[in-house]
């Protein structure tokens, strides 16, 4: 992200001639506190600050909303219970009961897909999974430890993972083939899913703005779009969450119980 | 031709991959309707593979668009 100023430079000037709107520029990473450690930059950046936000915000949710413990769950209880048991109910539908001791951690993943992607919502903030490099770092978590969980639940045998059976022999180079490429894609096709879509979503909104902008009174045609495409946007976050989550499932299952 | 030209041109190329989500969206919704106006009371079960089903087709169109938005925006 060193090139970002130029790129902002070049957003305007490429995207909409002359016209202030900066499509891209809600995507700038700025170094809140420089930080630098065996001439590796890890400055506190605004992208680690709304992680922070979002895993406060989580923490917030599950442990003060429960703390009374009412039989009568109020809004907050609600809330905090509801994705208990829908994550929980995503766990047991698609890996099954083996997979309960996973919940930890689908539930965490889903949270905090779910709160990045809701908080930059929020006007004015910064939407952290709109960053390849923090969306393929989760990918390649998941993509690993499933991986390592697949060789240590089948040992050696998990290598037949990539062999489809009951297809005739002739085929069988092929698609072993098929199936490694396939295999080695997951982390990408799922990192770049949860990108582009909080992306593009925020760009499509931007470029809208701008176009009320420009438009002056009859601006309110795009307005009124965008007010619908919040509306979209906000499904879109929780439904990028909850496939990123059940991706996670189908991967895990996968691995504990092959094909 | 200018480069300049060339790259918007390409971007323009790039985002027809959205075509193809609107096809696979289209598709999934349209079958879920029609499945489930023949068996209504099958279809809250699948509504989390109408959710995903949507995502992937959509995300697949997403792909196109990135590169789109790579080629307007990104200094190469």
């Amino acid at each position: 992200m060193a090139t970002n100023n130029h790129v902002m430079e070049n957003a305007g000037d490429a995207a909409h001639g002359a016209s202030p709107i900066q499509p891209m520029h809600q995507f700038e990473i700025v170094d809140l506190i420089p930080l630098e450690l065996f001439g590796v930059n890890i400055s506190f950046t605004n992208s680690s600050l709304f992680m922070v936000v979002a895993v406060l915000a989580i923490i917030g949710l599950t442990l003060l909303t429960v703390d009374g413990r009412a039989t009568v769950p109020g809004r907050l209880q609600s809330i905090a219970e509801l994705s208990y048991e829908f994550v929980a109910k995503m766990v047991r539908d698609n890996v099954g009961d083996s997979g309960q001791k996973y919940f930890p951690f689908v539930f965490s993943l889903f949270m905090f897909v779910l709160a990045c992607n809701l908080i930059g919502m929020i006007p004015y903030t910064f939407t952290v999974t709109s960053h390849i490099a923090v969306t393929f770092a989760l990918s390649a978590v998941i993509f690993i430890g499933v991986t390592v969980l697949g060789f240590i639940k089948h040992g050696i045998h998990f290598l037949k993972f990539f062999v489809p059976s009951g297809i005739p022999i002739a085929l069988m180079p092929l698609l072993v083939i098929v199936e490694v490429i396939s295999y080695f894609t997951r982390p990408i096709s799922l990192s770049v899913r949860l990108f582009a879509n909080m992306m593009a979503g925020h760009t499509m909104i931007k470029v809208f703005a701008g176009f009320v902008v420009m438009m002056g009174f009859a601006g309110i045609a795009p307005l009124a779009l965008i007010v619908a495409f919040t509306g979209l946007e906000i499904l879109i976050a929780f439904l990028q969450a909850y496939v990123f989550a059940i991706l996670t499932c189908i991967y895990l299952n996968d691995a504990i119980h092959m094909h | 031709m200018e480069p300049e030209a060339a790259k918007l041109i390409g971007a323009g190329l790039a985002s027809i991959a959205l075509a193809g989500a609107g096809v696979g969206i289209g598709t999934i919704f349209g079958n879920y309707l029609a499945g489930a106006l023949r068996n209504p009371s099958a279809a809250p079960g699948q509504f989390p593979n109408l959710l995903l089903g949507f995502a992937l087709a959509e995300a697949t169109g997403l792909f196109g668009l990135v590169i789109a938005l790579i080629m307007l925006f990104v200094p190469l």
